[in-house]
């Protein structure tokens, strides 16, 4: 298996070439290195990024940070455990975007750690996919999952489906398993449209403890109001370093605070300047930001 | 070798993602790799449709409650795939018409279904328990009456307040102020958040795409 994926991995380079020049014929019109309009941009990723790996390297010293309590993901357990106790199913959906969505790597991140709770607890776990890729990679993290708690035996594989890319008929198919099988736990993490407030509700009538997670703001007031727990936004993305509570991962979280006290400093200083030195503002805008 | 080689393909690609996006001369490399991506999601749909089939057929042979539901969604399946395959899928062959006059009416179906979720979710969540949520429900019936012609009638009724527009105090104030600073602060804690989800999954601390090890 692995001389197979090796040979494709080889082949793929050697073809690179001609396959890169082939395209960047048909695309490659502006031949600048680097487009100066993204500057400003790569400045604040670079700067972010700084402070992020600064404070993994930090964490993994072995200093204690504080991380404040996400009452969503502390749920997560006891979801799991009423499941288990009523004796039904924990029902976990990871969204409508494909792999290549950072939510749905998000998702799949914290479906390892219900897909373990699940096992620990020997509880039913249902999957519903909407993306094929999605799916091979959820069976993928429930497999490691069911085998990190001693309980390899257990994973259903079957239960890890796809049902369909189209997006009602995604809600149609995972309502009708809400309604016929009538799971005590519902989990919607990762990038959600206009189904979220049909599942939610459906969830919501079916009597399931529910909690969510996206970064798709459009859709946050729907979770919070259908859902009895939610994960707004950024703590979608810290759940898999909340929920590990490994050094590394921790670390991260507060490189991430750090970012957004630059990011409220340079609303308040840009606030000022605009309010009490409008000439200055735009001098900083024709000079700066010139574009 | 199992853990490395992943590991590999996914910092490349990253990288590659990421330097063709801040350059001009080299983002064609974003779109080989988008292909790529599109290869590997076709032969990914076929596993999916493998799925579809085994877990239906497990049902029908089970004979499990309901089973019925299952042979009509395996006939759907295969009818429309052969059809599509046979005949085509240009306007006047049968595979446009299940498009056309079944699939797009069930759609719709499904999706005006929202309205009436929409009215039992605001019943709950405007339940005057507390003043934030008292707070809320003001705001929101507001809102609803700036959006429909009657709110503005009704405005106009009002002694003093018909000298303010209704318009003004629900989009200038407390949709461009309230609700754009709210969504606002959400998109910059998420945008921060991607950073340091995706720096992670650079660096190869977080490997959900690996089974989460």
């Amino acid at each position: 298996m692995l001389n197979r994926l090796l040979v494709l991995i080889i082949f793929a380079f050697w073809a690179m070439p001609a396959w890169a020049q082939e395209a960047a014929e048909e695309t490659a019109k502006d031949v600048r290195w680097f487009n100066p309009d993204r500057l400003p941009n790569v400045i604040g990723v670079l700067l972010i990024g700084f402070f992020v790996f600064w404070y993994i390297i930090h964490a993994q010293s072995g200093k204690k940070l504080f991380i404040r309590r996400i009452a969503g993901l502390n749920a997560i357990d006891e979801a799991v455990g009423r499941a288990t106790e009523m004796g039904k199913s924990v029902m976990y959906i990871t969204g409508l975007a494909d792999v290549d969505d950072i939510q749905t790597l998000a998702s799949l991140s914290i479906l390892g750690h219900v897909a373990k709770k699940t096992a620990e607890y020997e509880s039913n776990l249902l999957v519903p996919c909407c993306r094929s890729v999605v799916m091979t990679t959820a069976q993928e993290v429930c497999k490691e999952a069911y085998l990190r708690a001693g309980r390899p035996e257990n994973f259903k594989r079957e239960n890890v489906r796809y049902l369909t890319d189209d997006q009602f008929g995604f809600v149609a198919g995972v309502d009708g398993i809400m309604v016929r099988e009538k799971p005590a736990a519902n989990f919607y993490m990762g990038t959600f449209y206009a189904e979220s407030l049909i599942l939610a509700e459906t969830g919501n009538a079916t009597g399931a403890i529910q909690i969510a997670g996206t970064a798709s703001s459009s859709q946050l007031p729907f979770f919070v109001a259908a859902c009895d727990y939610t994960l707004i936004g950024e703590e979608l993305y810290a759940a898999s370093a909340y929920l590990s509570g490994e050094p590394k991962q921790v670390g991260s979280l507060k490189g991430q605070d750090v970012g957004k006290a630059l990011i409220l400093a340079a609303i308040i200083i840009s606030t000022i300047i605009i309010t009490f030195f409008p000439q200055t503002h735009e001098f900083i805008k024709n000079t700066i930001f010139k574009s | 070798m199992k853990r490395e080689i992943p590991l590999f393909v996914c910092v490349v690609s990253a990288l590659a993602m990421i330097i063709a996006y801040y350059s001009p001369k080299l983002d064609w490399m974003d779109d080989m790799l988008q292909k790529w991506f599109l290869i590997i999601a076709v032969f990914a749909f076929i596993l999916g449709a493998i799925s579809i089939i085994l877990v239906n057929g497990n049902r029908i042979s089970k004979q499990v409650p309901g089973w019925g539901y299952n042979v009509v969604l395996l006939i759907g399946l295969f009818v429309t795939l052969g059809l599509g395959i046979f005949g085509g899928i240009d306007p006047k062959t049968p595979f446009f018409y299940i498009f056309t006059y079944i699939f797009t009416p069930l759609s719709a179906t499904m999706f005006s279904l929202l309205a009436f979720f929409i009215a039992s979710a605001a019943f709950r969540a405007f339940k005057a328990k507390t003043w934030e949520a008292t707070l809320l429900l003001i705001a929101a019936f507001i809102v609803m009456l700036g959006r429909v012609p009657l709110g503005e009638l009704m405005w106009s009724w009002l002694p003093v307040l018909k000298h303010y527009s209704l318009n003004n105090l629900v989009e200038n104030w407390i949709m461009g102020c309230f609700n754009t600073a709210g969504q606002r602060a959400i998109l910059l804690g998420a945008s921060v958040g991607l950073i340091s989800i995706s720096l992670k999954i650079l660096l190869g601390i977080e490997r959900p795409y690996m089974g989460g090890e």
